[in-house]
């Protein structure tokens, strides 16, 4: 399981890198168009065995291994797997092709917090009618919430997940006798302790970019940003819930106890290698991007839950994981809608997936996989780490939702709240100008901004 | 001869045409297509709508967009000439003859022009890190505190710098070439008269250096004006400094890309293509006045 390049990884873990975080929840599709006839038992077995092509944007590495399996079972579709670029480089192409009325995909790759990025304009397909309700119970709860819409309608099937926990050295907490925080008053005590113990190892970095990470705090909160409805819209960045976490996390950085550098930089991959941070909380795809980032840290690192605001009621976020979801313009809808069913929901796909693309699973059955959760990598010490995040993930909040301008959120909140993480200046402040750039840009947008 | 003139007349445009057709296609017909867009407003609630001009009294009232066009300005005002200056040195001193290896220090002097800009940027990005980047490796060895070459004070000089390093090779070939085609005779003549080399070189190579110089310094405009791999690509490695209005390009390419404002991006770019136009032509204007004066 260590030895993977970071290279496939940074390719694989499909959350990581491109900052952005986005997920489904209140997509609006004005108006609700009313929903499908379902298609008929007679209708699907006449679509699966008509010869069939259909084009399927993804940016995962290798995924020809699942797609052959559908083939198989399928010998009549014939599935051709485009690579358009990873997160936000494919969502423009896609977007330029939707615009342009040709040449976008039947299936495509979509990150959960970007979901509502194409419902707002009506280019998803809502696969209700094509059976996908009764896929519902293999996908854990929280992340069927999340391809979820407002009127039920289902946008997209998950395929894999970032519920947030906490990877820590265990040799350096050994060290400075510091025991693994379980709230964030513990872990701010961990903070100023390590911090005056050896100025050079600060207890963990809150990326001044990573927009992602903080919408998958928020998560865990139990904040509720955004929520959208037809053309209304609540903006609420800056609600208490925000707040707090906007007081918490801008304190430390200002006493300089934590550090915020980029992520996913050479300079932060180095200081992951060198010790320079004690934990870095992330997402459950962050393991095995960890094994394959610090290979000289090795047997060092341990996972943990998250700290909790209130430790009687645990809970986490989610930060990352992506979904298939089916274009409107497909001529195809049967055989796409049954395809992004299949990959995503089949035992063998989804566990395939799990176990050669290292995707944290969306599925119960291959949570509770003891092949999978039972893995025991030397990296961290011989610790069943997936069994850490499969229990986190049943503590994920299961409605929280995204904008429908996801990526705008997403650079407004670095040159805000980012920035003054990184500037040291006072963040809860920062959280009202955040609030005040999204509320511009919605009512310029035509929305109508509900206050909250 | 009635035959041989129509045929001449239609000679003229046939040779043209091949040009014309490109040029039509692919510079006039995407522009004409810009400008069209600027002229509307794509809502995600409401669809398009035309707006007439309100794009483009947005704009001009968008302190970002002001602040990133302040930005460049800055940055043309101390980098062109820095850059010239050092292009006009290493121009003079090869052209002098008196260097040894000229030909090996001509090429390193280029290459740096052969590096694609994002290279470039990847490569002085890892030289400017704060914490294992080399410089501050060397200063913390010296006991020195590290540069903070990509905080805020030093930023624009960080992107000064990598764009000095990879054009100063580029305008010293031109300023070259342009030396080069000066006859020899000249000097001849000049050095008859008793002229030494600096003497030459203020009198006889600077006048004819003119035109190149000026070529060079309206290219520099507009490379300045246009800023956007640099500035892009430190952004990873510090959001913090460089947010998406730093520089005007890289305003309306996150006004496009990021926001989806595709008609507010376009009327942004037909101001950032005003502003290049009035700033070279007050350039040239200005230049030209200095010789005729």
């Amino acid at each position: 399981m260590t030895n993977v390049s970071r290279r496939a990884l940074l390719a694989t873990a499909s959350a990581v890198p491109l900052g952005a975080a986005l997920a489904a929840c209140g997509g609006g599709d004005d108006g609700g168009s009313p929903a499908a006839k379902p298609a008929s038992q007679s209708d699907v077995d006449k679509a699966m065995t008509t010869p069939t092509e259909l084009t399927f944007w993804t940016w995962v590495p290798d995924i020809q291994q699942e797609v052959d399996l559908f083939q198989k079972k399928y010998p009549a579709i014939k599935v051709k797997v485009v690579n358009a670029g990873r997160g936000t480089e494919q969502y423009t192409k896609l977007r330029t092709a939707l615009k342009a009325g040709s040449g976008a995909p039947d299936v495509v790759q979509i990150e959960f917090q970007y979901i509502p990025t194409f419902t707002i304009t009506d280019d998803l397909l809502d696969l209700r009618p094509y059976g996908a309700e009764a896929l519902k119970d293999k996908f854990v709860d929280w992340t069927w919430g999340q391809v979820t819409g407002r009127d039920g309608e289902v946008w997209a099937i998950p395929q894999d997940t970032g519920p947030m926990g906490m990877l820590y050295r265990q040799d350096i907490f050994d060290k400075h006798g510091i025991a693994v925080p379980k709230t964030w008053d513990e872990f701010a005590a961990a903070a100023r302790k390590l911090r005056t113990a050896d100025p050079d190892v600060y207890l963990t970095c809150l990326s001044a970019n990573e927009a992602g990470a903080w919408h998958g705090l928020l998560w865990q909160a139990g904040a509720k940003p955004y929520a959208t409805s037809g053309t209304d819209i609540t903006i609420k960045v800056n609600d208490e819930v925000a707040k707090k976490l906007a007081g918490y996390w801008g304190g430390l950085a200002r006493e300089g106890v934590i550090g915020t550098e980029a992520n996913f930089t050479d300079a932060w991959f180095g200081a992951l290698n060198r010790g320079k941070y004690a934990t870095w909380l992330t997402a459950a795809w962050g393991p095995v991007f960890l094994a394959g980032s610090a290979k000289s840290t090795s047997g060092k690192w341990r996972a943990a839950p998250l700290p909790q605001w209130d430790a009687s009621a645990p809970s986490s976020g989610n930060w990352g994981g992506s979904t298939s979801a089916v274009i409107k313009t497909t001529k195809n809808p049967i055989v796409a809608a049954q395809f992004a069913q299949f990959l995503n929901s089949d035992p063998e796909s989804a566990k395939l997936f799990a176990t050669k693309q290292f995707f944290f699973p969306a599925t119960k059955a291959v949570l509770a996989d003891p092949g999978y959760v039972g893995d025991a990598p030397a990296f961290y010490g011989g610790q069943k780490v997936n069994q850490v995040f499969a229990d986190i993930s049943a503590t994920v909040n299961a409605s929280f939702g995204w904008p429908p301008f996801l990526d705008r959120a997403v650079t407004d909140w670095t040159e805000t709240v980012g920035k003054s993480l990184a500037g040291k200046t006072d963040t809860v402040v920062a959280l009202d100008q955040w609030q005040q750039r999204l509320t511009t840009f919605a009512k310029s947008q035509g929305f109508t901004v509900q206050a909250s | 001869m009635a035959a041989v003139r129509a045929r001449r007349r239609t000679a003229g445009p046939l040779f043209v045409a091949p040009f014309m057709v490109l040029f039509v296609l692919l510079f006039l017909g995407p522009l004409a297509y810009a400008a069209y867009l600027s002229l509307f407003q794509d809502r995600l609630v409401g669809g398009t709508a035309f707006v007439g001009l309100d794009n483009y009294v947005t704009a001009v009232q968008d302190p970002r967009l002001l602040r990133g066009i302040g930005r460049v300005a800055t940055f043309f005002v101390i980098q062109v000439p820095v850059m010239l200056l050092l292009a006009l040195l290493f121009a003079l001193a090869l052209d002098s003859g008196l260097l040894r290896l000229a030909r090996v220090v001509r090429l390193g002097i280029f290459v740096p022009y052969a590096v694609p800009s994002v290279v470039a940027s990847l490569m002085w990005g890892y030289l400017y890190g704060p914490d294992y980047g080399p410089f501050a490796q060397l200063s913390r060895k010296l006991g020195l505190p590290a540069p903070e070459f990509l905080s805020d004070g030093w930023m624009l000089g960080s992107l000064a710098n990598i764009v000095t390093w990879e054009f100063v090779g580029y305008n010293m070939i031109i300023l070259y070439a342009a030396l080069r085609t000066i006859p020899p005779d000249l000097y001849e003549a000049a050095a008859v008269d008793g002229a030494g080399p600096w003497r030459i070189a203020w009198s006889i190579k600077l006048p004819a250096l003119r035109p190149a110089l000026l070529l060079t310094l309206v290219f520099s405009v507009i490379g300045s004006f246009q800023l956007f791999n640099e500035p892009n690509l430190l952004q990873r490695l510090a959001p913090d400094v460089i947010d998406s209005g730093y520089t005007a390009n890289l305003y309306a390419y996150s006004v496009a890309f990021t926001s989806q404002q595709v008609n507010y991006a376009a009327a942004v770019s037909f101001l950032l293509g005003a502003v290049i136009v009035v700033v070279s032509y007050a350039v040239l204007l200005t230049a030209n006045r200095g010789r005729s004066a």
